[in-house]
């Protein structure tokens, strides 16, 4: 299934839980936060909460600014 | 000046002066410009994760031990700013949220009415809100209304380093404030931040001014000793001014 991740379509398999993704991507997984069409997902949910297809995931992180 | 402590929310701090890390060169001059002003509070922006040079200002801030004070810069509805505050909560581990709303990207200025709308919805949820907004007293009384730790005007638009160009709207705001106001954006040099303190503000917050200097590490320091200045002439009470000299030694 494909899935659009920080603005990319990206293809996954079915059933893929935001763990999932963030390991294919290998995303370091501390302090990054992640929602799921526009709403927070808590990191600890993120090994049940499976993406569906067509979903929108953004993974942000903090960078220098402000 | 020891005990003489900055309270936002929960969080106290001995600095008055918080920095920006944007616009710095690399990792090592950011370094050495925090280290030398001293900051116990840093603001740090909210990005895609896939984005060039994410991850080594948190590593940094933490090494040296500085408080995180993620941003919402970049968004421009309550909405947006909302959903970066608690991204950032999240990602972070900070209640700590400077809200930022910005109109349009050739001012920056604050959207008024987005910041108090977002304000209002993460001060129930929970977050202390540290409020960056327009030099406009009405603004800040109903920021402090809506529940923000913190309000924060600014001098001039960001990165402009133009001072503050209307000091009498920020002793407005100070004169009626009973949350620390912060002086954000339009710092140029020292002799900027002492007047901010000296009208009364509870701390400074720069980058530009700091981080684009040719030398960010000695202006840091300037800045440090400037906060200082500007804290103890406050409190030490100026004398008015006069129209006419008056001799300061004794007639003979």
């Amino acid at each position: 299934m494909e899935i659009q991740v920080n603005g990319q379509w990206r293809e996954f398999p079915d059933e893929a839980t935001v763990a999932d993704v963030l390991e294919a991507l290998g995303t370091a997984t501390q302090g990054v936060a992640v929602a799921l069409d526009g709403e927070v997902v808590r990191r600890g949910r993120w090994t049940d909460a499976v993406v569906a297809k067509g979903a929108r995931l953004d993974i942000l992180t903090a960078v220098q600014g402000g | 000046m020891d005990g003489d402590l900055l309270v936002i929310g929960e969080h106290k701090l001995t600095s008055r002066l918080v920095i920006g890390t944007g616009g710095a060169a690399n990792l090592a001059v950011l370094e050495r410009a925090l280290v030398a002003s001293g900051t116990e509070l840093t603001t740090v922006a909210m990005r895609r994760a896939d984005s060039e040079g994410g991850s080594g200002v948190l590593e940094l801030l933490k090494r040296l031990g500085i408080r995180l004070l993620p941003n919402t810069a970049g968004c421009r509805t309550a909405a947006e700013a909302v959903l970066t505050a608690q991204l950032a909560r999240e990602a972070l581990e900070t209640d700590l949220i400077k809200l930022e709303v910005h109109a349009d990207d050739r001012t920056l200025l604050p959207d008024p009415f987005e910041t108090l709308d977002a304000a209002e919805r993460l001060t129930a949820d929970g977050f202390t809100v540290l409020a960056y907004t327009n030099d406009d007293p009405v603004l800040a009384l109903r920021l402090e209304e809506a529940g923000c730790a913190a309000v924060m005007p600014l001098g001039a638009p960001i990165g402009t380093g133009l001072g503050i160009r209307n000091p009498h709207n920020i002793e407005l705001i100070v004169s009626r404030a009973g949350i620390p106001v912060i002086l954000d954006a339009g710092i140029g040099t020292a002799s900027d931040a002492t007047l901010a303190m000296e009208l009364g503000c509870d701390a400074v917050l720069l980058a530009t001014a700091v981080t684009r200097a040719s030398d960010p590490e000695r202006m840091a320091s300037a800045m440090r000793a400037a906060v200082t200045a500007g804290r103890l002439a406050r409190g030490a009470g100026r004398i008015p001014q006069r129209f006419w000299a008056q001799a300061s030694s004794p007639p003979r």
